[in-house]
């Protein structure tokens, strides 16, 4: 199973979110799918995505956020998903690619390859809807069946350790950050 | 336990009138009274965190749709949350209210404490991070709107250090 299928086959389910994800691979496909300024890609502080998904979720609860997440990602801010599950914000959405390695900097394997389980781990967290599919189409299914869920929910995706050609956007990343912000406010603000 | 609640209740106060409606936390002795304020309070959200950086996330999060927030930490959260300061407060141009216990500064009677106290003002200052003290009651309300109105007007972080003379009501031996 490869990331940029998955993210095409949810590509249109991230129209209305607030869509958060991390730097390199994940961040380049979903932008060469189609940039939305929901679409926001944080390019660095590795490991917050899901804090940011957190404080969006907790500010503007009647807003969907998905965030897409990576292994190497997750594995900094293990701590992060026992807050997440604490809080456990009905409207997030968490979405995690996980393929082994840091490819983004080499493919330096990750812990998930031998053996931590991720959902497992987001399960003892505290976060009770937590899986793993590892084929287009039972993660498709259960992507849609998690974004269509008023509760938190864990997906992890076991994906190629394969990415872009490229890894650049013409975004900046100062310019994502404030249409980003714009197109969180309220419509009567807009 | 001699955390002053009532100069607690100032500082968490002063917050809400700042307008902070999400406070993130990770508790630490000075800051009981003022998590306790925040989870007994029905209008203010308390994050309470595994380790600090998380709030840089939350904050961001939270700015970047619209609400305004703080994060109440010892200095020692302070340092285990720079990498988070830097890559994504920093870099992001994001609004980051920090309240940090000035713990291992002078009076610090606790030995564990008083290695990360000599740092706590030079990786602020090495961050080019404003901030400012928080000693007297009758400052902190103003200071507290002073460094929103930094934070919020120059999209960074901003640290109010929490003394020993507004926190701790023992005196010093």
């Amino acid at each position: 199973m490869k990331r940029i299928d998955c993210l095409e086959a949810i590509y249109e389910d991230l129209a209305d979110r607030a869509v958060v994800t991390i730097m390199g691979a994940v961040a380049a496909e979903l932008y060469s799918l189609g940039h939305r300024p929901n679409f926001f890609y944080l390019e660095h502080a590795m490991g917050l995505a899901s804090s940011v998904g957190l404080g969006i979720a907790l500010a503007q609860p009647e807003r969907q956020v998905v965030v897409i997440d990576g292994d190497g990602s997750v594995l900094m801010n293990l701590g992060g998903l026992t807050t997440l599950a604490r809080y456990a914000p009905a409207n997030l959405t968490h979405i995690v690619f996980d393929n082994e390695s840091l490819l983004s900097v080499g493919g330096f394997p990750t812990a998930t390859s031998t053996g931590s389980d991720l959902a497992g781990v987001a399960r003892a967290a505290g976060i009770q809807r937590a899986r793993t599919v590892d084929r287009l189409e039972t993660f498709t299914a259960a992507a849609s069946e998690d974004l269509g869920t008023d509760g938190l929910t864990c997906l992890v995706a076991k994906v190629e350790a394969v990415g872009p050609a490229s890894f650049h956007m013409d975004l900046h990343l100062l310019e994502n950050r404030f249409e980003f912000a714009r197109a969180l406010r309220p419509s009567e603000e807009a | 336990m001699p955390v002053s609640e009532s100069n607690s209740k100032i500082v968490y106060e002063a917050l809400v009138g700042a307008g902070v409606r999400i406070c993130s936390a990770l508790p630490e002795t000075w800051l009981v009274h003022l998590i306790r304020m925040a989870d007994d309070d029905p209008d203010m959200i308390l994050v309470r965190l595994a380790k600090e950086e998380e709030a840089v996330g939350i904050s961001a999060g939270a700015h970047l749709a619209g609400a305004r927030s703080a994060a109440l930490m010892q200095n020692h959260g302070f340092l285990a949350a720079v990498n988070g300061i830097v890559s994504g407060a920093m870099l992001y141009r994001v609004p980051f209210l920090m309240l940090i216990s000035d713990r291992g500064h002078m009076g610090e009677r606790d030995h564990w404490q008083t290695e990360g106290g000599k740092y706590t003002r030079r990786v602020l200052d090495a961050l080019s991070i404003q901030w400012d003290e928080l000693r007297a009651p009758d400052e902190v309300e103003l200071k507290v709107r002073k460094a929103t109105t930094l934070s919020l007007s120059s999209l960074s972080p901003v640290g109010l250090l929490l003394s020993r003379d507004l926190m701790w009501e023992e005196p010093v031996p």
